[in-house]
């Protein structure tokens, strides 16, 4: 008998976070590890750090190359550029003369340059900040004989964590995505279930070889490393089925009734222009969601003022008089950027995040309202604020974004107040709703839930106390009824109203607008189709 | 020693960012002459070609930048650089 092709599968038990099914070669993603590098004589650690810049350099040439679109390059060429300096490294060079071995001597050369711009009063200096770690991280990895951390096409990966701009820069194609961190209701995952990538979280990627055999199955929250040729033949064929079932669901299009035919608005969450590129705005009632915080993610600079409005504009066109409602940005909690959000808070989700970060930073948040005030003049905008807790803040922003107006209008430049709605995720709010001015409530399940259950949504094995519960259908209740009788529009566009499960439990509420990503509106309107009224 | 000065205002959007900083230090390395950059007609001067030194001068938008270079062709650099500046890095051919 040969064993050594006959391996047992492996199967690693995770919990889904985004469907479907991969297979492919498992690549590990590993966190930098230099300290295990033996220190040599100088001459010898001279040339591993000359060695290690020239392989960094090759690298960053080579993803140039491919980056195809202008901020990629900017930071690749500004990162090439640095490496192309003899003064970055030269503190370095003169360190190991001094008899400091490499890794630690490029370290002590560059740390102090990310230190500066760490502390820079611009956010555009602060942001990059991380432009030098990146770089920092990548010479340390040729220095520790570690590659380049260039991930191929339609692979499955495995990692601890992963930033969404990582995520962004991947080219998934048929891949998949592991993560041991994170939970279902990251960005990671909600960037994953928009764009069709299976990802399970909670899983132990410890004993994972690279490149062994794999097959990932982002329904079922299981990984099976070096399945047989039944369970491979098996899944290609779901596969296959899952691609045809998604297909016939996509042709679920245009306005949807319950089955008492009652008409219910579905929309979509988007994150840019591109996911809307293979849309037709026929098939929805309209953008419930637009998150604004992946314009300013993972790139080289803050977006000004005019490509925002570019964006928020092009958006409206597309969807033509149908609304389209903006979030101001919801940065901070597992959404951090560079130059903004602290770094040191010691409680994210209850920190600086949201509105709070936006009305410490009012030179972002108003170049943010001037984009939106100008784009309103093109369409149905909406604007909603995240993170609200007291109706003073929604009032601040109210004030803010008239005066923002008005002056746009002193300048010369047409201008229009949108209709100013909140998004309900923290309990103070839901529980006191009828004291917000808001023209429109939207329900951010996600945050609610886990600030209802006191339970980090980043947590695995909390998943039990994440579930929606009683209390979390209650606070939904509550602001639905008090909207419905308030003539104002009240939505949902967290996890749970992409989840064809819990879309009965939702109507029963009284919801009647659901906003959910692209990939979930054929299962979502086929459960509302569905629906015959609330349980007995 | 002879050094040819010139100076230009910077209306670049977010000020010498990486972008901008990329193109002038790679013009900058064209010139075989020594050019220095400052943000005041007195220095302090930083090497022109260095970008790890121009960024991190951190010059915001509005700012007068200075040069001063020396050597054969430190008129033709000058010449340049403030074209580029003045021009608001503009995309290369």
């Amino acid at each position: 008998m040969d064993h050594r092709t006959h391996r047992a599968a492996q199967r690693i038990e995770g919990r889904p976070a985004a469907p479907g099914i991969a297979l492919g070669p498992l690549v590990r993603l590993s966190a930098v590890r230099h300290d295990v590098r033996q220190r040599r004589p100088a001459a010898e650690e001279h040339q591993a750090l000359v060695d290690a810049l020239t392989a960094s350099q090759e690298g960053l040439s080579l993803l140039a190359r491919e980056a195809g679109d202008a901020e990629a390059e900017a930071i690749l060429a500004f990162q090439i550029a640095l490496l192309e300096d003899d003064s970055l490294a030269a503190p370095a060079f003169a360190k190991i003369a001094e008899g400091e071995a490499a890794h630690r001597a490029w370290g002590a050369a560059i740390d102090p340059e990310i230190a500066s711009y760490e502390t820079a009063e611009d956010p555009y200096f602060r942001g990059r900040a991380s432009d030098l770690r990146d770089l920092r991280d990548r010479v340390l990895r040729h220095l520790a004989g570690e590659a380049d951390q260039v991930v191929p096409a339609g692979v499955i990966l495995a990692a601890d964590d992963m930033p969404p701009s990582t995520f962004l820069a991947t080219d998934w194609r048929e891949g998949g995505l592991v993560l041991r961190r994170g939970s279902p209701s990251s960005h990671v995952a909600i960037l994953a279930r928009s764009r069709g990538v299976p990802m399970i979280v909670g899983a132990d990627i410890d004993r994972l070889d690279d490149g062994t055999d794999a097959l990932l199955d982002g329904d079922a929250g299981l990984l099976i490393v070096d399945p047989d040729q039944d369970t491979r033949t098996d899944y290609c064929r779901r596969r296959t089925e899952q691609a045809e079932a998604r297909a016939a669901m996509a042709s679920f299009s245009g306005p949807v009734h319950t089955a008492a035919g009652e008409p219910v608005q579905v929309m979509i969450n988007v994150t840019g222009l591109a996911e809307l590129k293979t849309l037709d705005p026929g098939d929805v009632d309209g953008i419930g969601l637009m998150r604004t915080e992946f314009l300013f993610q993972g790139r080289a600079q803050l977006p000004t003022e005019e490509e925002q409005y570019r964006i928020y504009r092009s958006m409206l066109e597309w969807a033509g008089d149908k609304p389209v409602t903006i979030r101001t940005l919801d940065a901070g909690g597992d959404k951090p950027i560079a130059g903004l959000t602290r770094a040191d808070d010691a409680n994210p989700f209850l920190g600086i995040r949201g509105v709070r970060l936006s009305l410490r930073h009012l030179d972002v948040f108003v170049a943010q309202l001037r984009a939106l005030a100008r784009a309103a003049v093109a369409g149905n905008l909406k604007v909603m604020i995240p993170m609200v807790t007291v109706p003073e803040e929604l009032d601040r922003c109210r004030v803010l974004f008239a005066q923002t107006c008005d002056q746009l209008r002193r300048e010369g430049i047409e201008a229009k107040m949108p209709p100013l709605g909140m998004m309900v995720e923290v309990p103070a709010a839901a529980l006191t709703i009828e004291d917000f001015n808001a023209n429109f409530f939207s329900i951010g399940s996600n945050d609610l839930i886990q600030y209802v259950a006191a339970a980090s949504r980043d947590e695995p094995e909390l998943a039990e106390l994440t579930r929606p519960s009683r209390a979390v259908f209650g606070l939904i209740g509550h602001v639905v009824k008090y909207a419905n009788r308030a003539g104002r529009e009240a939505s949902l566009c967290g996890g749970m109203a992409g989840d064809p499960a819990q879309v009965a439990a939702l109507l029963d509420q009284g919801l009647r607008t659901f906003s959910v990503a692209p990939g979930a509106l054929g299962p979502v309107k086929a459960a509302i189709a569905r629906y015959t009224g609330p349980a007995a | 020693m002879n050094k040819l000065r010139a100076s230009v205002l910077m209306r670049h959007e977010v000020g010498l960012h990486a972008r901008p900083s990329v193109k002038l230090t790679k013009l900058a390395k064209a010139f075989q002459s020594r050019i220095d950059l400052g943000l005041s007609p007195d220095g302090p001067w930083i090497d022109a070609k260095s970008i790890v030194k121009v960024m991190a001068t951190k010059a915001p938008k509005d700012s007068t930048i200075y040069f001063r270079a020396e050597g054969g062709d430190a008129k033709a650099a000058l010449d340049a650089l403030v074209t580029l500046v003045d021009e608001d890095f503009p995309d290369g051919p």
